[in-house]
Parts: C-alpha cells; sequence; structure tokens
C-alpha cells in the first residue's frame, strides 16, 4: 500500500514537473527566465554545497521545501541571493561567498523546480506587486483574495501553493491558453429559454455545477438544458504589453505570497 | 417414549446436515455447469468462459426501473475496494483490504464470519492493496495475498485450512487476483511487474496447497522464446499475471493474461520481442505446458499490459462455427483470435491509436514510435485495462470500459534492477491542453473532476467481434474503471468513477435506470437469485449495494 502511494506520488510529481518543462513558452519569455546554462551551474553548485542540509530533493529543512519553491516565508529572487549570501543567523544556514553569476546559478536551479530542463521564472518584490495586482492589473475586479473581492474568477487566497512561478507566469501573459479547463466559462440555456452564465466548478455526465454571475451556487441537470456551451476564451486580459518585465517579476511575487490562512 | 422423541430429532438434524452439505459443495461438475444454476455467481467471471452474462432474467428493460437497494455493506478499510464476490445457494464471499474475507447472507447483507490475514510489512504494490476476491471447490474458498501466499479456508466457518508462500515477498510478488478453480487444482498469478519480478502463473493441489505445476512467462535458457531477451534481462523482466484467467474443458486449455515487460517504460533497455509479456497463454490445464500464445505488443514501452479477462466465445466465423476468444486490449486493439490454435483473425482500433500504424496479416503490430516529447495514443492506463468485460451470446456484442482522448507522453531512462524495488525505466506525463493542468491517473482522487473530459473521457463499447466496429457506444465525462454485467434479459449493468450505477439496453447502448451512489465504481457488477428473487450487486466507493425489485 505504502509503494503505491509512493508510486502514485512520484508519477504526481512527474506530472508536475514535466509539464512545467515542456511548457511552450518560447521566446517570448525574453527576460522573465534565467538560462539553462544558469540552471546548469546551480545544479553544480546545490550538489557541492547545499545539498548536505537540504537533502537532494530539498526537503531536509523543516518548513522549507527548495525544490517546490515553498520557504518560511515569502521569498523574492534577491531574498534568496541574500539568504544564501549571509546567512541565517541562530540558524545552521552558514553564509556562502559566491560570485554574483553563482548566486544567480542557485535561484535558477530552485525556481526551475530542481530541473535542468524546467524553467526558471524571476520573481520579483511581493511588497511592489501588491499594489500592481489592485490597481494597474485591476486584477480584483474579478479575482478574490482572503475574504475580499468578487467570486466571478476563481479565488487566489492560495495560489501561491498550488501554482509554480512559470505557471503563473504563462497565466498572466496567456490566459486564453493557460485556462484550467475546469473553469471554462459556461453559457446554458435551460429549456424554457432561462440564459445561465458562470463559471464552471465540476461536472459529470449528467450535471454541471457552476457560480453563476450573481455569484449562486447552481447545479444543472443537462438533460434539463436546451443548450451548452464551454468558452474557451479567458475573460481575463493578459499583462504581457501593460506590464513591464520588473512589473510581472513583481506581480508573480505577490501571487506567490499568498498562501491561504 | 424417549427413544421416539429422540428419532424424529436425529433425522431432522441429518436432514439439516445433508441439506447444508449438499448446498455447500461446489463440485468440479458444478463449476463446469456454471451457467445451469445462474441464481449463483461461481467464478470471479462468473464461469469459465469469462463472459459475464447471466441468464437470469427477471429485471427487465421494463421493470429495471423498480431496482431498489435492498441492502448495503459498509468497507472498514480505507481504499478502493476492487473485490469481486462469488455467491453460492445464497452466501456471497467478498474480500476488501488488504486479505479479509467476509461470508455475507445474500439476501440481508448481514456477516456470518471473517476471515483476516494480515500480510507481511515487506509487501509492495504499485497500484492499490487490492484484492479481487476468492474462488470456492467443494466447501474450500482460496485466496492469493498481497504477501504472495495462497491461503485455503473453510467456507463455513472462515478458519485456514493451509497456508503456503507462492513466491518471494521480499522480492516484491504479490498476489492481487481472485484464484481459478479448475478440477482439482488452484490456479493463480502473481502480480510485480514494476519490480523486476520473473512472472509466473502456477497451480496448487486444492486439498494439500502443493504446487502442481509452474508456467514461467518467461521463458528460461534453453526454453523457447528465451532469445527474444538480451543477457540477464528475462530473470528481472516483469511480465506478471494479475488478472484471473479462463479455461475451455473441452480443450482443456487455460488461458492467461499476461502483463507488461520491465522496466516498464525503456523498452531499449531490454532488446527483443521480451515474449510472453504483453500476450494470451493457453496452457494444459493438467500440466501447465504451453500449447500457444500470441503477442499483442512485442517490446513494449508502454506499459500496455495484456491482463484483460479472456473471453471465451463460440459463433460462426466466415460462416463456419468457431471457437474464438475475444480480447479489447490495452494497447487500444480489438482482436479475434482463434482459441484453439492461437491464430489471428482480426484486429482493429478501437480508439486512437499512433504507436503502431496498423498489424500484419499475423496480428503483429507496426509500430510506429513517436518522436521524444510527443504523445501517443492510448495512453499509458490504455485504451481499456483489467476491468472486466462482458459478451452477449443474444446480442453478439462484446462490452467493455474504453478510454477515449486519453494520450500520454513517456520519457525514458536507464533503470538498474535492485531486488524488491521499483524498476520502471522512465515515466510519463498525461497529454493535457494546458501545461500543470490537472490529469486523470489510478482511481478517482478528488469528487471535483478538475481534470475534465479534456484529458480523456470514458466509454461503453459494444463491439460486433465480426466486424471490430462498435454497434454503439454510451460516453461518460469521467474516465471509467468499472466492469460489465450482461443478462439474457438484453440488460447490461457497468458503473463508472463518478458513481453512477447504470442499466443500458444491451442491444442499443439506452440508458434505462441509473442510481447514483458516490463512490468510483472500480469492478463489475454481478447478479444472482435467492428464493426466486434476483438481485444485483455492485461496489461504489467503500459500500457493497444490492439492488432487488420493488
Amino acid at each position: 500500500m505504502r509503494s503505491c502511494q509512493w508510486l502514485a506520488r512520484l508519477m504526481f510529481c512527474g506530472l508536475a514537473v514535466l509539464a512545467v518543462t515542456r511548457a511552450d513558452l518560447g521566446a517570448q519569455l525574453q527576460d522573465h527566465q534565467y538560462s539553462s546554462t544558469d540552471i546548469g551551474t546551480g545544479l553544480r553548485l546545490y550538489s557541492a554545497q547545499c545539498a548536505l542540509c537540504h537533502g537532494p530533493n530539498g526537503d531536509l529543512v523543516a518548513g522549507v521545501n527548495l525544490r517546490r519553491g515553498q520557504f518560511r516565508r515569502p521569498l523574492s529572487d534577491d531574498d534568496l541571493r541574500r539568504v544564501i549570501a549571509t546567512g541565517v543567523p541562530g540558524t545552521p544556514m552558514p553564509a556562502f561567498k559566491l560570485q554574483s553569476s553563482e548566486l544567480d546559478g542557485l535561484v535558477a536551479f530552485i525556481r526551475a523546480g530542481f530541473d535542468l530542463g524546467g524553467t526558471a521564472i524571476k520573481v520579483g518584490d511581493a511588497a511592489r506587486g501588491k499594489p500592481l495586482f489592485e490597481g494597474k492589473g485591476a486584477c480584483g475586479t474579478c479575482h478574490r483574495v482572503n475574504a475580499m473581492g468578487p467570486r466571478v474568477a476563481p479565488d487566489l487566497s492560495d495560489i501561491g501553493v498550488t501554482r509554480s512561478p512559470a505557471q503563473l507566469y504563462r497565466t498572466v501573459t496567456d490566459p486564453n491558453g493557460s485556462m484550467l479547463p475546469i473553469n471554462r466559462p459556461v453559457r446554458a440555456v435551460t429549456r424554457d429559454g432561462r440564459t445561465i452564465r458562470g463559471r464552471r466548478l465540476n461536472e459529470d455526465t449528467y450535471t454541471v455545477q457552476i457560480i453563476d454571475e450573481q455569484e449562486r451556487l447552481v447545479s444543472l441537470a443537462k438533460a434539463d438544458l436546451r443548450e451548452y456551451e464551454l468558452g474557451k476564451t479567458s475573460p481575463m486580459p493578459s499583462v504581457s504589453k501593460t506590464f513591464t518585465s520588473d512589473e510581472i517579476a513583481h506581480l508573480l511575487a505577490y501571487l506567490l505570497s499568498l498562501r491561504g490562512l | 417414549m424417549k427413544s421416539k422423541s429422540i428419532a424424529p430429532c436425529v433425522c431432522l438434524a441429518l436432514a439439516v446436515v445433508a441439506s447444508a452439505g449438499l448446498h455447500a459443495q461446489v463440485s468440479n461438475e458444478r463449476i463446469l455447469r456454471a451457467a445451469d444454476e445462474p441464481h449463483n455467481w461461481l467464478t470471479y467471471n462468473g464461469g469459465y468462459a469469462s463472459q459475464r452474462y447471466s441468464l437470469l432474467d427477471k429485471i427487465t428493460p421494463s421493470n429495471v426501473v423498480n431496482l431498489e437497494s435492498k441492502w448495503v455493506l459498509q468497507n472498514e478499510v480505507f481504499g478502493a475496494w476492487q473485490s469481486n464476490p462469488i455467491v453460492v445457494d445464497g452466501i456471497m464471499y467478498i474480500t476488501q483490504r488488504p486479505n479479509d474475507v467476509m461470508a455475507v447472507d445474500a439476501v440481508t447483507g448481514r456477516v456470518f464470519w471473517q476471515f483476516r490475514h494480515t500480510p507481511s510489512p515487506d509487501a509492495r504494490v504499485c497500484c492499490g492493496a487490492n484484492n479481487r476476491g476468492v474462488a470456492i471447490l467443494g466447501d474450500t474458498l482460496y485466496m492469493g495475498t498481497l504477501d504472495a501466499r495462497l491461503i485455503a479456508l473453510d467456507a463455513r466457518s472462515g478458519r485456514p485450512l493451509w497456508n503456503i508462500a507462492v513466491a518471494d515477498v521480499k522480492l516484491a510478488y504479490s498476489i492481487t487476483m481472485a484464484p481459478l478453480v479448475i478440477k482439482d487444482k488452484v490456479v493463480v498469478g502473481v502480480g510485480g511487474g514494476e519490480f523486476g519480478i520473473r512472472g509466473f502463473v502456477a497451480a496448487y493441489n486444492a486439498k494439500t496447497g502443493k504446487e502442481a505445476w509452474r508456467f514461467y512467462t518467461i521463458p528460461g535458457p534453453g526454453e523457447p522464446g528465451h532469445d527474444t531477451w538480451n543477457g540477464t534481462d528475462w530473470e528481472h523482466g516483469g511480465a506478471p499475471v494479475w488478472i484471473t484467467g479462463s479455461y475451455d474443458p473441452e480443450l482443456n486449455l487455460t488461458y492467461w493474461g499476461v502483463g507488461n515487460p520491465g522496466p516498464d517504460w525503456n523498452a531499449d533497455q531490454r532488446p527483443g520481442d521480451n515474449l510472453y509479456s504483453d500476450s494470451v497463454i493457453a496452457l494444459d490445464a493438467d500440466t501447465g505446458t504451453l500449447k500457444w500464445h500470441f503477442q499483442f505488443t512485442p517490446n513494449d514501452g508502454y506499459d500496455y499490459d495484456s491482463v484483460q479477462v479472456p473471453v471465451l466465445a463460440d459463433m460462426n466465423w466466415q460462416g463456419k462455427p468457431a471457437k474464438l476468444m475475444l480480447w479489447a486490449n490495452r494497447n487500444g486493439f480489438f482482436y479475434v483470435l482463434d482459441r484453439v490454435t492461437g491464430k489471428f483473425l482480426s484486429g482493429t482500433p478501437y480508439v486512437k491509436v499512433n504507436w503502431a500504424s496498423g498489424l500484419d496479416a499475423n496480428g503483429r503490430p507496426i509500430q510506429t514510435p513517436q518522436p521524444e516529447g510527443s504523445p501517443t495514443w492510448p495512453g499509458n492506463q490504455g485504451g481499456t485495462n483489467w476491468y472486466p468485460p462482458a459478451y452477449s451470446p443474444r446480442t453478439g456484442l462484446f462490452y467493455f470500459a474504453a478510454w477515449d482522448n486519453y494520450g500520454s507522453i513517456y520519457r525514458k531512462e536507464e533503470s538498474q534492477y535492485k531486488p524488491g524495488q521499483l524498476f520502471l525505466g522512465g515515466g510519463f506525463t498525461v497529454v493535457a491542453p494546458v501545461a500543470g493542468a490537472p490529469t486523470v491517473g489510478i482511481g478517482r482522487r478528488s469528487p471535483i473532476n478538475n481534470w475534465t473530459n479534456e484529458v480523456g473521457n470514458g466509454v461503453v463499447m459494444a463491439i460486433d467481434p465480426q466486424t471490430g466496429q462498435a454497434k454503439w457506444k454510451f460516453p461518460q465525462f469521467d474516465v471509467s474503471d468499472s466492469g460489465m454485467l450482461t443478462t439474457a434479459s438484453d440488460l447490461l449493468f457497468t458503473g463508472g468513477r463518478e458513481g453512477y450505477f447504470h442499466a443500458l439496453d444491451a442491444r442499443t447502448g439506452q440508458l434505462l435506470w441509473k442510481a447514483a451512489l458516490g463512490g468510483q465504481i472500480v469492478m463489475a457488477p454481478v447478479t444472482f437469485e435467492v428464493d426466486g428473487k434476483q438481485y444485483v450487486s455492485v461496489i461504489s466507493g467503500h459500500t457493497l449495494v444490492t439492488f432487488g425489485l420493488r
């Protein structure tokens, strides 16, 4: 039984990591990401200097999972560099004397999820990302965070736990191509002519559950519907043309800092 | 006076014993003629032909809407309940994780006794601590265990009669299947295809547990087929047998589906056809001697286990009566074989297939490996899998659960065999519309389907063996691991991961009735009759529900 769970976990991890690996982010990433050379540098350094305490999977220090990008508090790339360079007083984490390019390499390796073929997205400052989320991005117009905001779009209160930097980057820059299938907008027309619009929450062979535009939980029997359509276009605008590279990095940092209550 | 009063009591007592004895003894003759007593469900697949077709017809397309729950039995342990009950004269014998056996009143669901075997902590299985049921002969039940033991139990008391080691648990051998009794022997196969075992099927004396024969599914040095392996690969090449086989008494052949070679996903590491992995083998039931084999997927790199149930059907083929074997394989092709000789008769893809461009005249696939990073169809769990299919001699249709629109991207890596350890040779991802989106896996993990039908959906398929084409399809939103049950009243019962239990018209696929049971249905329903009333039992989640007419 234990081995079963182990295998399932292995496959699940494989899925998550590979999904990012194969994300076709392509040239559009430009200066949003670290290079594969950086990641390779990070691997060599990590194996030689970090793995002894943090372990091969980066999960041997309590409250920290480097491979999954989980820290005791949200850390920007600069924060990570600082922690590595200066150590953490009062803990076994020492200061490492490294070149700037070596620090970049370690950050890249961590951001890539320990995957040499992975995508390491730059993460900025969460404190500077929050006003971008609330202001320029107007994300709060549709999204809800920690009980504030509407429920029309998915609640982002713990988005930093469930998504990697690369996934979040793809979502904010290509909302249509990265919309999770379950979140597709629904348009249904009942047999008596009533039109219902909302966001899909769950579906099976006979029914579909949505949250409608009035934020009501509605369960529909497909047999009662005259029309049932799933939208492929996300209502969310892309930030790729409105945000600078640094602004995107800060926005990602803020999203990654959202870890639930 | 005294003697007068005692005599009737003695007679009555004897009559009760004799009656109970007659009812409890399941002779070979009774198993051979299982179709003659459709009120019982005597073997895993309902009879040696494994058709899961019952002659019971009191529940019909017109009254099936009157089905109601008569009783439920709750599972006491966590995890998918993948067991198949047998029913003998009003008593149901059912297993639950990891290796419990219960005798249950088939009318009320009340339990007579429970036997519990605690597997060794060394037991290792890839995909769930499953047990799929027991076999019966005479007054004795037989169960294989997760720690690769075979246990005989007194069917009336649940007390063990013998308990033997079938294989070494420390090498990750296991048994999850229900055994098959043939004559005076209990036949069983072993799991462990993800751990580098050397698979086999073995027969044991039903009275003593002494091994009668053993057939290794990977030929040893000097045996035919050994040259399909390179070097020492044969010693740990997998080829497990974890689903119950079938038996043709006229030919005295027993048929078994063989699983994947190991390591699973790196076929380059084990060059050759890797016989008899991904094959069906036909063995002499008395000696275990191989009479013929047919390999579906040579040098498999996709985990296309051929552990489907061999379904035996007699019908006309090209105008002449024929003894056929029907097989919807995990590799996406539906096959018809001559079960006397093993000759390939036809093979047709039933889902999208791109790992092969087709089959040659002998049924050998023309393999078309996809470039690294590109999708392969069907995906790792296959077009179908171990889920028991059904065949109705009345409709002439073969019914099974297919996964449609489901593909995988495989990756290979070199694996080193270490005894008892996972031996996988890479991994795979499920093709999804969005990188990082949730996907389907082994068993349902949530009441919310956030992977959706965009990564695969279930289809109940009714294939006409004569053409290899689907006569009808019944699509489901989520994929399905449910087996099938069909009846002489042309009903088809099946379920799925969504927890719906469906009754379909076996001729048209029309939905006639459904019950929302809530938990995933990952085994086939069975039907039986007690006191003239027909029942249908199905396991959903942690609950076995028995339905009958109002």
